[in-house]
């Protein structure tokens, strides 16, 4: 567990915008009542009935498996950083467990919301083999474990808003593009039309930090899985378009203003001494578009990705081994940075290509 | 007017939002508002929010008072959590569930994958309900000799179904 997940070592298709690919479904057992509900020995009981079966899967032979009480704030933390378990998952503790691969590929939670939450994670877009991949877990488990289906409403699950299929596909994109020209609101409005959720991955409001966007399916009544995830996955290759036009507008009509950003981003991030966790996704995701265009060699991708996650909260802390209070978050976190940061050269604006990679369309002179 | 959310200040901030020709609005006050992410334009999702005051109208069409016979969770319990009971809650409660899905969803009936159990139990019963159609057709047409053999192959089913 001292590595973050495979899903960030970027190699799956579209992976300079789409950072990571999630698909997760909430299945419940029969006439038990959901843990939200359940009395401390009935939620227990559940765990040990569930448990066994989850970490026999095939898929979990090499596999971590925690109880919730076991672990401490500063681990629950971490796997919320590491989007291995969910904030409300982090709240519980007697009766509710995590079962995770080592590969950080495949998480189960027992007792969140729902009995089972399963969640399969991939790099890239692919949202279709995460799914592929539940799927047969789904399938393995239901073998063993009777759970609540309805003919009518099909899957039951404590929160009405995931009844039917009881799936949430998402994925995670970065959009500096359409953020620095502007256009993300537009975006954001039309995907909300066609009932997709958009919101920004880290923090509240407005303020999409790192420019990092969640886009995931916002029913689940009605339409079959393979449906919704081939929807979602032409509105994001739709977004993905997007983002490389409005790159390419920004290389060809304001190359001024990208290459200061970049140059600024490059010049804090190497000297600064200390650094909020919102400062840094901000300026990382500058860094990140610099690689994509060709200003940073493409070898250092990794070393900043992993910035992303090594410079939250929790993961400083674990770092540190000592609990740091904001201010001393902020030395750590700059002084990681700064370190990371000395095998990046200088960026090369002769290298600021004028082709964004991998997918990109000439863009229209029209926007 | 008193706010939707917390029904103790004054609202003002009132959003209204129409889909497809339905019209939902919301009062807020100040600090609900600002909980509930409204001044984000973003981030906002008028839906969630209207989950839970929406469920908070549905849910009056039903009998505050009933309780789920499995797990004795009430309507009342359901307007405070946004959250059901156990799975048969949606067998108790239906009648104030169903509009609340309506508006939730994009269809009203799954359309997904069925587990294996679910699906064997359904190809049983569809079975059963053509036996019984020929069955009383046999029976109106006094075929009795086809009536006796599909009274047998029912017998068979039933006590596959039982099994």
């Amino acid at each position: 567990m001292s590595n973050a997940g495979e899903w960030l070592r970027g190699e799956g298709p579209h992976h300079q915008i789409v950072v990571s690919s999630r698909v997760r479904l909430a299945r419940n057992l029969r006439d038990r009542a959901f843990p939200g509900w359940a009395k401390k020995a009935e939620r227990t009981a559940i765990l040990e009935l569930i448990k066994p079966h989850v970490e026999k899967l095939p898929e979990m032979q090499d596999s971590f498996s925690e109880l919730l009480q076991d672990l401490s704030a500063l681990e629950k933390q971490v796997l919320v950083e590491r989007h291995l378990i969910s904030r409300e998952h982090a709240a519980k503790s007697a009766g509710s467990a995590v079962v995770m691969n080592r590969r950080q590929t495949l998480s189960i939670m027992i007792n969140e919301e729902d009995h089972l939450r399963m969640q399969s994670m991939r790099s890239g877009l692919q949202l279709k083999q995460a799914f592929k991949l539940l799927d047969k877990i789904d399938t393995a488990l239901e073998n063993e474990l009777e759970f609540a289906y309805d003919q009518r409403l099909g899957y039951l699950t404590a929160c009405p808003t995931n009844v039917g299929t009881g799936m949430r596909a998402s994925a995670m994109l970065h959009l500096p593009g359409l953020v620095l020209s502007e256009l993300i609101n537009q975006v954001v409005q039309a995907v909300s039309k066609i009932g997709l959720a958009v919101r920004g991955l880290y923090g509240e409001g407005t303020e999409a930090m790192g420019n990092l966007f969640q886009i995931s399916n916002q029913t689940t009544l009605g339409e079959k899985e393979d449906e919704i995830i081939a929807r979602l996955t032409k509105v994001i290759e739709t977004i993905i378009d997007k983002e490389h036009d409005a790159r390419q507008v920004l290389i060809q009509k304001k190359s001024n203003t990208l290459w200061d950003q970049i140059g600024r981003a490059y010049g804090v991030l190497t000297y600064a001494h200390a650094m909020s966790s919102k400062e840094a996704l901000n300026l990382l995701s500058i860094i990140k578009l610099g690689i994509d265009l060709g200003a940073f060699p493409e070898e250092k991708r990794l070393p900043i990705d992993e910035l992303f996650i090594d410079t939250q909260p929790a993961h400083l802390q674990k770092t540190s081994q000592q609990k740091l209070n904001a201010e001393e978050r902020d030395h750590l976190r700059a002084q990681i940075i700064r370190a990371r940061l000395k095998v990046l050269p200088k960026p090369d604006i002769s290298k600021l290509a004028t082709d964004s990679g991998n997918g990109s369309r000439p863009a229209s002179s029209e926007q | 007017m008193l706010c939707d959310v917390c029904k103790c200040n004054d609202a003002t901030v009132f959003l209204t939002q129409i889909i497809e020709g339905k019209m939902q609005k919301v009062n807020l006050c100040d600090a609900c508002s600002k909980e509930k992410g409204v001044q984000d334009p973003t981030g906002f999702a008028l839906a969630d929010l209207l989950l839970g005051i929406g469920a908070a109208e549905e849910i009056e069409k039903g009998s505050p008072t009933q309780r789920c016979p499995v797990c004795g969770f009430t309507q009342a319990d359901f307007k405070k959590t946004g959250r059901l009971g156990c799975s048969t809650c949606y067998a108790t409660f239906t009648e104030a569930l169903t509009a609340l899905l309506k508006a939730m969803h994009k269809g009203t009936a799954h359309v997904g994958k069925v587990p294996e159990r679910a699906h064997r139990a359904g190809e049983l019963s569809d079975k059963m309900r053509n036996l019984s159609e020929s069955l009383q057709k046999a029976v109106a047409e006094e075929n009795y000799e086809t009536a006796a053999s599909l009274r047998d192959q029912i017998k068979q089913l039933e006590s596959e179904l039982a099994g």
